[in-house]
């Protein structure tokens, strides 16, 4: 299967004036960044939570910790999409009184943010958790919202939404298609 | 060797993966490690699953480490030793086999002390089956786990020079490794009396030698296999003292080297045979590290067997 694409939703200016505002905001709720931990979801989160933190540094300096989590250890369908191998979770700083916010690049059943949540429970105990998303596409299966969305992006269940970085991608922009047969 | 097909993912030999399957278990590995250091070492994978335990043949250290990796996954775990079991009274392997998997297990992890008994328990039971050791033949966890340290030592597998050395004809440990080290592009030495040396391994590209010096000035790794004192009174055996200051690491071969190869050893060490006391004092946090290198590795391969739907 291979994926086509059927819009761009957003491109790489787009998707610089979302992270600025989202950083913007999670400084206004947890009035500054003291207490602030970004904790980013593999693969494509953890680079979206290294700009946030980069731009409430710039904002606000100070230093803002960033954490990655790897979710496969604690999924309820590890059988239907298994990665082969297990990727690596670094939490390297004290999550206890801390205001984490979880980025992942789309929120869809909420299955991983439940798994990342989970996971990051077994690290301590942090004050507030948050969940900040660059798309929310729907369609949850648990009681899960995003706090920060970067757009809502109402799509079917057979389409597909791809999250494109630079970091790893390349580019940066989102686009919705679908899977086809090559 | 192909995988036998009874519906469930096994690990029989090493010879099974290839090398981009060990690279991957190997990754995993270091991610299971990094679970271990954690405040709450255990992750939720294998919750519900049950791993059976059937040792037939005595160990503490593979069991215990195969339990805790079990056990850090949230696995359920049942032992079964040969001692307190019904193999005592005469229940064959066969029986055993079917009896477990009765009982609703997902994984049974075999030691037995013939070589096929894993691949004939695929035959007769409807679950995975892992090698923990069968004769003469694999161990497979043991070559994987001797490589995760290796590789998180010096950073790469390809092209590291590996010596051997020991009773490698007897060894599973040796022919686990052999196959494993190959498959990654690594080279391969085996040093020790000839009549231990597998003559049938010079074909998969293994170089053999009867000096010990020779190895240590080649290797970057110097793998000591452990003396099976069981075997020392058996004619290919030269005795215990011949066997020291030939191939053994003696204190005057290690402190005439100029590049200190990383020794490892599978354990329990026998000093003053296979390795000097003081060296072995010296290198005990290696052995340690590949103690807790394996209890890593062996949440990578049950929850790369177990972690799907087909576990």
């Amino acid at each position: 299967m291979v994926f086509k694409a059927r819009a761009k939703v957003l491109d790489d200016d787009d998707i610089s004036r979302i992270t600025r505002r989202i950083s913007h905001e999670i400084l206004e709720r947890s009035k500054g960044s003291r207490e602030l931990a970004l904790v980013g979801v593999r693969t494509r989160g953890v680079f979206l939570a290294r700009r946030l933190a980069d731009l409430i540094e710039e904002i606000e300096g100070g230093e803002v910790e960033v954490g990655e989590l790897d979710t496969s250890l604690y999924r309820d369908d590890v059988a239907t999409n298994r990665a082969p191998v297990v990727g690596s979770t670094k939490i390297n700083f004290d999550l206890s009184s801390k205001r984490v916010v979880i980025v992942d690049d789309v929120l869809y059943t909420g299955r991983t943010t439940r798994a990342a949540m989970d996971a990051l429970m077994d690290f301590g105990r942090p004050k507030v958790v948050q969940l900040a998303v660059l798309i929310d596409r729907g369609h949850r299966e648990l009681p899960i919202r995003a706090d920060y969305v970067g757009k809502n992006v109402p799509t079917s269940g057979n389409e597909k939404v791809k999250v494109s970085l630079v970091e790893v991608d390349g580019i940066d922009m989102v686009e919705i298609g679908e899977d086809v047969e090559k | 060797m192909k995988e036998p097909d009874n519906g469930h993912r096994h690990l029989l030999s090493v010879t099974q993966l290839d090398r981009g399957r060990i690279y991957d278990l190997l990754d995993s590995a270091r991610s299971f490690s990094e679970v271990l250091s954690r405040p709450v070492k255990k992750v939720p994978a294998l919750r519900g699953k049950t791993v059976a335990n059937l040792f037939m043949e005595p160990s503490t250290r593979t069991r215990m480490s195969f339990e805790l990796a079990a056990k850090r996954l949230s696995a359920d775990v049942v032992n079964f030793s040969s001692g307190g079991s019904s193999i005592s009274k005469g229940e064959t392997l066969k029986d055993t086999g079917k009896t477990i998997v009765a009982m609703g297990v997902d994984a049974v992890v075999i030691r037995h002390k013939s070589a096929g008994v894993p691949l004939a328990l695929t035959g007769w039971a409807d679950c995975s089956v892992i090698n923990a050791g069968d004769g003469m033949h694999e161990h497979p966890t043991q070559a994987l786990l001797d490589l995760y340290t290796m590789r998180e030592h010096f950073g790469k597998l390809e092209g590291l020079k590996v010596a051997i050395a020991g009773d490698v004809d007897h060894s599973r440990v040796a022919r686990s490794n052999v196959h494993a080290l190959k498959r990654v592009g690594a080279d391969v030495l085996l040093v020790g009396p000839w009549s231990l040396m597998p003559v049938e391994m010079e074909e998969l590209g293994v170089g053999i030698t009867g000096s010990m010096d020779e190895a240590l000035n080649w290797c970057d790794v110097m793998y000591l296999l452990r003396v099976q004192l069981e075997r020392v009174r058996g004619s290919r055996f030269p005795s215990l003292q011949e066997y020291a200051r030939r191939y053994g690491l003696t204190t005057s071969r290690w402190s005439g080297l100029q590049k200190k190869p990383l020794v490892m050893h599978p354990g329990p060490i026998n000093r003053g045979v296979e390795i000097a006391s003081e060296i072995a004092d010296e290198v005990e946090v290696i052995i340690a590290n590949q103690v807790s290198a394996g209890v890593a590795v062996r949440m990578a391969v049950l929850y790369d067997l177990l972690g799907g739907d087909n576990g």
